[in-house]
């Protein structure tokens, strides 16, 4: 019998407790980064500098390179062809995918390049490319062109496939022609779609930049890995790669921002809002 | 004027179910003719090729034979003399109600003032105007629908085509709009086809009714109501109602007799 009381007594503890707020999701990424930073602090410190390296180091040779105004002249050389080639793979994929995706012979002729294109194998096409047009500003924009114009196609293609047939009809119901459909009815209920393949297409456009880097001309915050690489200057060789990451991670989140300004009944309607 | 006579319309398509193609006679010879102003329902089992009927008049689909004329002028693909209602209202989520509304007339050509104008005036008929800048989904089911109402009629279509409008209601807000329809078709005199599975909503609305089975018009009745029915319940208590009900229910449940 006094098991029992005791356990009434536990069970209603937790209940009188005030009601916990849930902990804000910015808080939990903090964290997640703290206890990841002091983890490879810790552990890298135990590493031969040449073969790893540590958070409190690449600081350094990061405030080091930036004194130096090596950093700021590879960021600039390094995204002016990023931002041409990833704004161009915007600009001519998202018309690609919804035309392709509203026509279905447009989808015939030419959804199989669209695949066939986002597998490529765009590294071993670099030399190629620089064979076409040579060695600088133009190719490293296409490679970045190339790599990330297909996720951002086939995204939006995948979502016009998704546009529920009644709302299209919606649109023939009031006469209105196919350019009208794909405009005022397609376009915005593809842009959840659109807007992830713009952030899936991020990444790649990083990659591509740091390729294009790599086998053109020697430039920019490649160039900074490459030769850093070469000194055994591990931590300066973190230092690029580090800060496209967190360039990486920034844009996405811009986009979560501009996406949620264009098409704010999309976070409405799942309730993301709220939040 | 708005009287849509269907021609011998008959259509067939071919479905592919487990790999094997069926041909399906949605609509088979149908005839019938709704005059100006008339509200007509058509109902029958689901299959029966009633909305396939509706969206052949609409122009969403074309007949394989036969035509549907609105004022004698055959149809052929959409048209501003008619206005289409989807079961599930089908808004732009993105689009205020209001715009959603705008949207119809700006595909009529409308523009400036007047657009927003003549959208808030419909809003205002289906009682809408305190919400006209909710998104759909901050509506409920039944606001919704009155939005689909709102953005058909405002295009002043000779023809209100309506496809099961208030199937996906509840109870309570069904009858509303059933009354409010009503009222509506009152004050706009429009020609009014409408889809149901609902016996009851059948007779209350209409003053014919088309029974459709197998794609075939089995029966035309009239209901022995007048109009104009301003409080439903009291209509309901009519003998008449029970009376047309009953027939309706018969013929619904009648065997296919055997030619």
């Amino acid at each position: 019998m006094v098991d029992i009381v005791d356990t009434d007594a536990k069970a209603a503890a937790p209940a009188e407790a005030a009601p916990r707020r849930p902990m804000p999701r910015w808080l939990i990424t903090l964290i997640s980064i703290c206890v990841m930073l002091a983890l490879w602090e810790i552990f890298g410190r135990q590493v031969n500098p040449v073969f790893g390296s540590y958070p409190s180091a690449i600081a350094v040779a990061f405030w080091q390179l930036l004194l130096s105004g090596d950093l700021g002249t590879a960021m600039v050389q390094s995204l002016r062809p990023f931002a041409v080639g990833y704004f161009l793979a915007i600009v001519c994929g998202v018309p690609m995918g919804l035309v392709i995706g509203r026509f279905r012979w447009v989808e015939a002729a030419f959804g199989i390049y669209v695949t066939a294109g986002y597998a490529m194998p765009l590294v071993a096409l670099v030399p190629l490319l620089v064979l076409w047009l040579g060695l600088g500003f133009a190719v490293k924009a296409s490679v970045v062109f190339l790599m990330s114009v297909f996720p951002i196609c086939i995204n939006t293609w995948l979502g016009v496939i998704a546009v529920p047939k009644t709302l299209i009809e919606v649109g023939r119901s009031f006469v209105a022609s196919d350019m009208v459909i794909l405009r005022r009815i397609v376009l915005p209920a593809t842009l959840p779609y659109i807007m992830a393949g713009i952030r899936l297409a991020v990444g790649r456009a990083v990659v591509a930049m740091v390729i294009a880097e790599f086998f053109t001309t020697i430039s920019g915050l490649g160039a900074v890995i490459i030769n850093s690489a070469n000194n055994f200057d591990t931590a300066t060789m973190f230092v690029p790669i580090i800060i496209l990451m967190v360039m990486a991670i920034g844009l996405n989140s811009f986009i979560g921002w501009v996406e949620r300004k264009v098409a704010p009944w999309q976070a409405e309607i799942s309730g993301r809002d709220r939040e | 004027m708005g009287e849509v006579t269907f021609v011998d319309v008959s259509k067939r398509f071919t479905l592919r179910v487990d790999k094997e193609l069926h041909t399906v006679q949605a609509l088979d010879r149908v005839n019938f003719t709704v005059r100006d102003g008339e509200i007509v329902a058509l109902i029958g089992p689901s299959g029966c090729g009633k909305t396939t009927a509706l969206r052949v008049a609409m122009g969403l689909d074309a007949s394989t034979s036969g035509r549907v004329t609105v004022d004698g002028k055959a149809v052929n693909g959409c048209g501003y003399d008619r206005g289409m209602v989807f079961q599930h209202a089908e808004l732009l989520p993105w689009l205020s109600a209001l715009q959603n509304v705008m949207f119809g007339l700006e595909m009529k050509g409308m523009r400036g003032a007047e657009l927003r104008t003549t959208a808030e005036k419909y809003l205002d008929l289906v009682g809408l105007r305190e919400s006209q800048n909710r998104r759909p989904h901050q509506l409920s089911g039944g606001m919704k629908q009155r939005v689909g109402i709102a953005r058909a009629l405002a295009i002043d279509p000779k023809v209100l085509l309506m496809d099961e409008p208030f199937g996906a209601l509840d109870a309570q807000t069904r009858e509303t709009l059933q009354a409010e329809l009503l009222d509506i078709h009152a004050r706009t005199k429009k020609t009014v086809i409408f889809v149901t599975h609902d016996l009851d909503e059948a007779v209350l609305i209409a003053d014919r009714i088309v029974v459709m089975k197998r794609g075939r018009v089995s029966e035309v009745m009239n209901v022995p109501l007048g109009r104009p029915r301003p409080d439903l319940g009291v209509v309901r208590g009519q003998p008449e109602f029970a009376e047309t009900r009953y027939k309706v229910w018969r013929a619904l449940h009648e065997e296919e007799t055997v030619h």
